[in-house]
Parts: C-alpha cells; structure tokens; sequence
C-alpha cells in the first residue's frame, strides 16, 4: 500500500517468481527470498522486468560463509539420538551469495539468497545485467573463490595476484598463514 | 635588515659541515604518504591551525624526487609494500622517514593476513611516532627531533667514506 502498490512487496514477489522462489522471509521490514541456484540470472531478470516490481538497480552482492553456524548448531545439542539424527541429514550447502536489490521508482529493497555448496562453487555471473556485479563478483571471488561463469575479467580485486587462498572464508586463520608479496628492489 | 643588525659588518666563520646542516634541518620538505586515519592528522598538522611551515616543512611535495622527508601516515597492507618501497627508492638524497602512528610502527591493531606489521624491514625509518593516532604535536616533535639528528649528521664525511667504499670494490 504504500507507494500505492495495490499489493505489498511480499506478494508481488511471490506472484513474479512463482515456483523459483523456495522460501520469502521477512524480518523486521527487510524481504528476503531464497531461489535456486541454477536459476539465478533467469530470476533476476524477472524481478528487473516486472512491471510492478523493477528492481533496476544492483546495490551490492557479497558472499557469506556458513561454516561455524553449522558447526556450532551440532555441538549445542547435547543428546547422542538427536546428533545421529542429525549426521544422517544432509548438511546445508557451505556457502551462499546475496543480492541486494533497489527499485528506483518504488524505493523498496529485496534480497535475493542462492545456496552454494562446497563441492561446485559455480554461479552464473550477473555481470550480463547490471556492469555493477563486476567488482563485487571480483571481490566475493577473492575472498571465497566463488566462481562466476561468465564474468570477462574474474581476477582477485584485494589480494595481490598469486595470493594462493581465500581469506575471508572461517576456516583461513586472522593472522594469515605467513603470505608475503614477495619483490624485488632491482625490478622497480 | 638582516644578521647585520646584530654583528656588524664583517665575517662569519663556520663549518662547511655545519652549514649544510643547518639548511638541510631548516628545509626538511615533506612527501606526504597518507594511507589511513594518521593522514587526517598529518593533513591538520599541515594546515594553519599547527603550521608545519614554521619549522621549515614549507611545501608538502607530492612528487617524491623533490622531498626530503616521507611521512608515512597510516596502515601499510602487504599488497602496498612494493608501492612503498619504489616510492622511497625515487627520493633523492638525502632523505629520511618517518613512521607515523601504530600502523606505520608496528601494525598496530591489525595483526591481520593483509597488514604489513611495521614498515621499517622496508625502507630504513629515522623517526617513530607513536600514537593512534599520533595529535599533530607529535608530528611536530618528530619534526623537531629529525632537525636534532641532522644537525648531528656528516655530509661530507660520509660522500669520502663512500667514495673510498667504491674504490675498494666493497
């Protein structure tokens, strides 16, 4: 109701995405909607076309690493049952890529959620829609060693070129593993 | 109205060394290498309020061919290092350093994969200011502490030393 949509955001989304859309949360106003990761590009396509939605505008995209929240889940259970049970259940995929999407005409925001499991760490780049994606994608590279297929220039954006891992991920130590950018004075 | 005022006419007698030195401390011209929140500092330290000008650091020279001192202001991450270095091999003697805050020192809070801890295995530092970061007055004594170390420097003494050094094949 309030941009004098007939419907909220919630709905709308719903509506556009229809069977792409695996869970809508809402939490304190924020919108986030969580789809498959083969399908991102198609998705995101359909949330910029829409004529009741057009999120025109790529704010940001990062990685997140779910690591220790899984880990943590597990320790916390004290019942030996319970920890088998849960062994059998397939673990949740390690990493996930967010996008923050604007809509310049309704100012509203929404969060689009992929799922990235450790063993394929291939998402299709959205640098075919928006040339925003293009650092972010660089730098969730970098950090995570996502990889984004499509993109033209997926090369480290923080890190010198032959740093060998991927810093931001929770099982790569604060203090590094002793990585020195090695140079020469003469070469200058 | 000059020294005349207050020695007459005349000669004045000195060291050759000591002259040098005297126009070197009085001129210390600044490259001004800011990375961090330390630059604010050295920026405010510049600027008219503290008025590094006073003592001789007349004209901030943001080439560094023409500076004397490098005020390394700030966090060096490893990826900057070489950046530094280069920098530093393209001053012109002489030339000194400073290490301006905790970053520039030691690393300061960022004992991190990506920050390098402490700048001085790169380029030799003459003076370390601690802080963090450092209040423009401690620029300002560093200044002052550089301009005491130079006045203790041999210029001449120093180009026979190296003239003998390269004779000798060393």
């Amino acid at each position: 109701m309030r941009w004098g949509l007939a419907m909220d955001l919630k709905e709308r989304v719903e509506r556009c995405l229809g069977s792409d859309a695996l869970s809508i949360t809402e939490y304190r106003g924020d919108i986030t909607v969580e789809v498959p990761r083969r399908r991102i590009i198609m998705v995101l396509k359909k949330l910029r076309e829409a004529s009741d939605l057009e999120f025109d505008f790529l704010t940001d995209l990062f990685g997140v690493d779910n690591l220790d929240l899984y880990k943590k889940k597990k320790k916390k259970k004290g019942k030996e049952e319970e920890a088998e049970k849960e062994a059998q259940e397939p673990t949740p995929p390690r990493f996930e890529v967010n996008y923050l999407l604007q809509s310049l005409k309704s100012n509203e925001r929404l969060r689009v959620k992929i799922q990235v499991p450790e063993d394929d760490l291939e998402v299709e780049s959205a640098t075919v829609l928006w040339k925003a994606a293009d650092w972010p994608e660089r730098e969730c590279f970098d950090m995570f060693g996502i990889r984004f297929k499509g993109h033209y220039n997926l090369k480290r954006l923080l890190m010198w070129d032959e740093f060998p891992d991927h810093p931001l991920r929770k099982d790569y130590p604060l203090e590094g593993k002793g990585e020195e950018r090695h140079f020469h004075v003469s070469e200058f | 109205m000059g020294i005349e005022a207050y020695v007459g006419g005349g000669w004045l007698l000195t060291k050759a060394e000591q002259l040098i030195n005297w126009g070197r401390s009085r001129s210390p011209w600044p490259l001004p290498y800011g990375t961090a929140c330390c630059g604010i500092e050295m920026m405010c330290a510049l600027a008219a309020s503290y008025d590094m000008a006073r003592f001789g650091a007349e004209r901030p020279s943001f080439s560094p061919r023409q500076a004397d001192v490098l005020i390394e202001a700030g966090t060096i991450t490893k990826k900057m290092v070489p950046v530094l270095r280069t920098i530093y091999d393209q001053m012109a003697e002489p030339k000194w350093v400073f290490a301006m805050g905790a970053c520039a020192c030691s690393g300061g809070v960022f004992r991190t994969y990506s920050t390098h801890q402490g700048i001085d295995d790169v380029i030799p530092v003459d003076v370390y200011i601690p802080g963090c970061p450092p209040r423009p007055e401690g620029l300002l004594y560093a200044l002052l502490k550089l301009m005491d170390k130079i006045k203790g420097e041999h210029p001449l003494r120093k180009k026979v030393v190296d003239a003998l050094g390269a004779s000798h094949g060393s």
